[in-house]
């Protein structure tokens, strides 16, 4: 093919123009990324902070008044409600003013007295699971300070256990987010350029124009990636940009070859929208299409829950979407310094992933053809 | 309902009366202080070229639109004042009907007559009536958006019936739809006239116009004429003309006689050609010229289309500056298309069944049919949009199916609904088609400016296609379609919905490329664009049932009393003989 053909330059051309002459594409390409960006950074934060939480206190000796006075001093703790009843947690929990109760027996102090055992009985919001585990999480290190003072006591043994997270040592959410959303949204935006693209020139005859013209299929499927690709890389490089300077995300990593494996995700991810392209008849099909396709590829690829959690057959699926690939890639080049063999390592299955979808698009097109 | 409303007979009340009607959008008129009455119990035409303001009169009188100034009662009831009455006693049927084409033809039927709050149950009756009437009784299951384009128009017309209403709105009924739909039709308005209703028949085929009982003639949103069809026709008396069998060539004649000064509109006939003499223009001219080329010159009954284009000061000249501006055509074949036993099944249904005529360089050939009868599957198999289950299609003597860019490169093509990238400028536009039929630099600018000279697009060159009026439209796809001078040309219904001065001017073109050796492959559903043909093949039923010159098939019609049988008649004439012979056997389902 040649590249500097009349034929490939004019439509090139003319695939741009369709995107940018047109109010709704350039509303789509820049509105949802700033507005994601924005809101997927600021209010969806897994951090927990202002929570209520409600505490019997059945014990009157001292240590029960330390544990409270720890609950009240911790900095997620919005309000500590004082409960005299069983009863009264259990209204508290129906009507969630609170996340969790905390119950102290009264023999809580009487117990660590004596050197044994004590006990806490904390009862959670199941209805609230996400943050009762991340609660937990949060008394087990209150717990965990109270033990460490009474280990100094004669006579206690404990254990004394120091946790240090590497590559993000305070667990800042947005450190994992922000950098994540730049690997979504440049699918998601890639998805629907490309998707979008045939399944317009089918809704209104001009594919019937296109395929009636010298034009070889090869040639619709490269003036096809071309805009996408530009879009593409613009974005993922802004949300790179927003990320390094405006969130102050520790850059680690190779810029070159994060920028070679944002060109191959993206020629991946057109494959992908043209296949769904090719099955659609309208626009309408097509942005179903990409969400129908979008959404299970951003819930498995790693980005809300561990792909490692995921029963076996989708673990195997799951190494068929270039965005599980690529967010390894982008999320190691912000925090950890990814080293070239590792970045190699995710970036081969996302060739081999282009390599077969645009095959298929072209043996799409040129099936049309005939 | 009928109550309320005076009968027909006891009294000659008009059923819509119109006064001083005036609409805007923005800036633009769409209708001029329009005053005009539509009677009941008769069929009146709404007749005018594209963007006469037609549509917009349609919903003021359903009451969907308010006027600007002055007023429409419809059966005494004001359609600003008395809005809900006017849905109960008029039924409006818009140029795409709101079928709900995931429902079959009963479910739709059904829902029609529940939002009209009618009972379905005791509606048994009237829904057989339909039914048998729109012959859609054998297909009450199947889906409407499977349905062809006839039988959709006739389903709209039934829902559109269900109400019994008292004004009949039909707006382009008859667009798309084939002759034999079209009859149908035509029985089922005809039969609400003989109940006394109202009919307003809106269209831009104007031999619909002249099937009609009274015409309203609108020309920019005003009121050119207004009447029986008859009336208009009467003025052309002696001025409508035949010139038969000329021994030059008929397009060369017809573009001659255009060029005459006293001549204000000419179209070809089959082997004739057929001119109508200006206002108080003697016969001089055209005797001369009929002379000249050896024609017999004789007087025609005028027809409504000629009363029409006279009326709007005559039609383009002769003479195409498209055909001008081109080199004679050279081909590698002296066929420039073949097909050999094409055939094209889609599961179990057959689209196209053994197929195979010959188009010589230089021929103008159409191809007809009813909808669903394959044309389109014919058509699109020789221009390689669709591959044939069996048999061969030769563009220039090259195998599509095979085709590499060289072959596409000989043919252009024109899609049905001028298919336009209504995201690109005009002049986008044609740089695209100029840069995928590879044209570049110098030779790229000419020919754009040439095009944009020929057709008349400097003003419109930073629109949009989609803001385009019809005509506009259909100039500017030809133009993309013609850009990098192909010598054979394919048009799918290139004239669909364009009013006739516009067709005029496309078929000037067409002629002058014709001339000079361009070979054109033509689908249409005008009868009167099927004359223009050197030869026509009909196809019916994914069969080609018939293949000849216009002439010799009208002649196969010339039975039983019909001395001179127009195209369309022909054309039913040999759909019903191959029902005929099929009678036997229950025929498939095709409207």
């Amino acid at each position: 093919m040649n590249w500097r053909s009349p034929r490939l330059t004019a439509q090139i051309r003319k695939e741009l123009l369709s995107v940018l002459r047109d109010p709704k594409a350039r509303f789509v390409l820049i509105g949802p990324p700033v507005f994601q960006l924005l809101i997927f950074s600021f209010a969806a934060t897994l951090d927990l902070t202002n929570v209520d939480i409600a505490v019997y206190n059945r014990d009157a000796g001292r240590w029960g008044y330390e544990l409270v006075a720890r609950l009240g001093a911790a900095s997620f703790v919005h309000r500590l409600r004082q409960a005299r009843s069983s009863d009264e947690i259990r209204g508290m929990i129906d009507r969630r003013e609170v996340i969790a109760a905390i119950v102290i027996a009264e023999s809580f102090s009487g117990e660590i007295g004596a050197l044994r055992p004590a006990k806490v009985q904390v009862i959670f919001d199941g209805r609230r699971a996400n943050g009762a585990q991340i609660l937990l999480g949060y008394l087990n290190t209150i717990m965990g300070g109270l033990n460490a003072e009474l280990s100094g006591q004669p006579g206690a043994i404990r254990e004394s256990l120091a946790v240090r997270h590497w590559f993000n040592p305070n667990l800042i959410y947005r450190w994992f987010i922000v950098p994540s959303l730049g690997g979504i949204l440049v699918m998601f935006v890639t998805l629907l350029v490309t998707s979008l693209s045939i399944a317009r020139e089918r809704e209104l005859g001009t594919f019937d124009q296109l395929l009636v013209s010298p034009c070889t299929p090869t040639e619709i499927i490269v003036a096809k990636i071309v805009p996408a690709l530009l879009i593409g890389t613009t974005l993922g490089l802004f949300m790179a940009t927003a990320g390094i300077f405006g969130f102050r995300i520790p850059f680690t990593g190779s810029f070159p070859l994060l920028l070679a494996s944002l060109l191959l995700f993206i020629v991946s991810i057109v494959g992908i929208g043209l296949m769904i392209s090719s099955v659609c008849s309208t626009q309408q099909q097509a942005i179903l299409g990409t969400f129908t396709v979008g959404v299970p590829a951003v819930l498995m690829s790693g980005f809300a829950t561990p792909v490692e959690n995921m029963p076996r057959v989708l673990q195997w699926l799951a190494q068929a979407i270039p965005l599980k690939h690529y967010l390894i890639i982008l999320q190691g080049s912000f925090l950890k310094a990814l080293p070239p063999s590792e970045i190699f390592a995710h970036a081969w299955p996302m060739a081999v992933i282009a390599v077969v979808t645009l095959s298929a698009a072209t043996f799409f097109v040129r099936g049309k053809l005939q | 309902m009928s109550a309320t409303v005076p009968h027909p007979e006891t009294a000659r009340v008009a059923a819509v009366e119109i006064a001083g009607l005036t609409k805007r959008f923005g800036h633009t008129e769409a209708l001029r202080s329009l005053t005009t009455n539509i009677y009941p119990g008769r069929l009146t035409g709404l007749v005018g070229p594209d963007g006469a303001g037609k549509t917009t009169l349609m919903r003021l009188m359903a009451g969907l639109l308010t006027p600007s100034s002055g007023t429409v009662r419809v059966l005494g009831f004001d359609t600003v004042r008395n809005a809900e009455r006017i849905s109960e006693l008029a039924g409006y049927m818009p140029q795409r009907f709101g079928l709900y084409e995931d429902l079959s033809v009963m479910e739709n039927l059904d829902l029609y007559a529940q939002l009209r709050g009618l009972e379905s149950d005791a509606l048994k009756e009237h829904f057989d009536r339909l039914l048998t009437f729109t012959r859609l009784g054998p297909f009450t299951a199947r889906l409407a958006g499977r349905l062809s384009g006839g039988m959709k128009q006739k389903l709209g017309l039934a829902c559109a019936l269900i109400s019994s209403p008292r004004l009949l709105l039909l707006d382009e009924p008859g667009v798309g739809v084939d002759p034999v739909s079209r009859q149908d039709l035509w029985r089922m308005v005809h039969a609400q006239t003989a109940e006394g209703v109202a009919v307003v028949w809106a269209t831009a085929y104007l031999d619909e116009a002249e099937r009609c009982d009274t015409v309203i003639l609108l020309n920019e949103g005003q009121a050119e004429f207004a009447g029986p069809p008859g009336e208009l026709t009467a003025t052309l008396t002696q001025r409508s003309l035949s010139l038969s069998h000329p021994k030059q060539d008929r397009r060369v004649v017809l573009s001659r006689a255009l060029n005459l000064a006293s001549i204000c509109d000419g179209v070809i006939q089959g082997s004739s050609v057929r001119v109508v003499l200006r206002q108080g223009a003697g016969r001089d001219e055209i005797d001369g010229l009929a002379n000249e080329v050896g024609a017999e010159i004789v007087p025609v009954a005028p027809r409504f289309e000629d009363g029409f284009i006279d009326l709007l000061g005559g039609g383009p000249g002769g003479t195409s500056a498209l055909a001008e501006s081109m080199a004679p055509v050279t081909l590698r074949s002296d066929l420039a298309v073949e097909c050999r036993e094409l055939t094209r099944r889609f599961g179990d249904f057959v689209a196209a069944d053994h197929v195979s005529f010959q188009v010589e360089k230089g021929e103008i050939f159409g191809l007809l049919g009813p909808n669903g009868a394959g044309k389109s599957t014919t058509f699109k198999m020789l221009c390689g949009l669709l591959k044939p289950t069996a048999g061969e299609a030769l563009v220039a003597g090259l195998n599509l199916r095979t085709a590499t860019s060289d072959a596409k490169s000989q043919l252009g093509y024109m899609a049905q609904k001028f298919s336009l990238y209504g995201l690109l400028s005009v002049q986008q536009n044609l740089e695209f088609s100029a840069g995928v039929y590879g044209l570049t630099g110098a030779a790229k600018r000419t020919r754009i400016a040439e095009m944009i000279e020929i057709f008349h697009l400097q003003g419109y060159l930073k629109t949009s296609p989609e803001d385009l009026p019809l005509g506009y439209k259909q100039r500017l796809a030809l133009a993309c379609a013609v850009m990098h001078q192909p010598p054979v040309l394919f048009l799918d219904e290139p004239t669909s919905g364009v009013d006739p001065i516009t067709r005029r001017e496309f078929w000037t073109h067409i002629n002058g490329m014709v001339r000079k050796g361009v070979t054109v492959l033509v689908t249409t559903h005008f009868m009167d664009e099927a004359e223009y043909c050197d030869r026509v093949a009909l196809m019916y039923q994914a069969k080609m049932i018939a293949l000849d010159a216009p002439d010799a098939l009208k002649g196969k019609a010339a039975t039983g009393g019909r001395e001179q049988p127009s195209m369309e008649e022909a054309f039913i004439h040999l759909i019903e003989s191959v029902d005929a012979a099929y009678a036997a056997a229950p025929p498939r389902a095709v409207a």
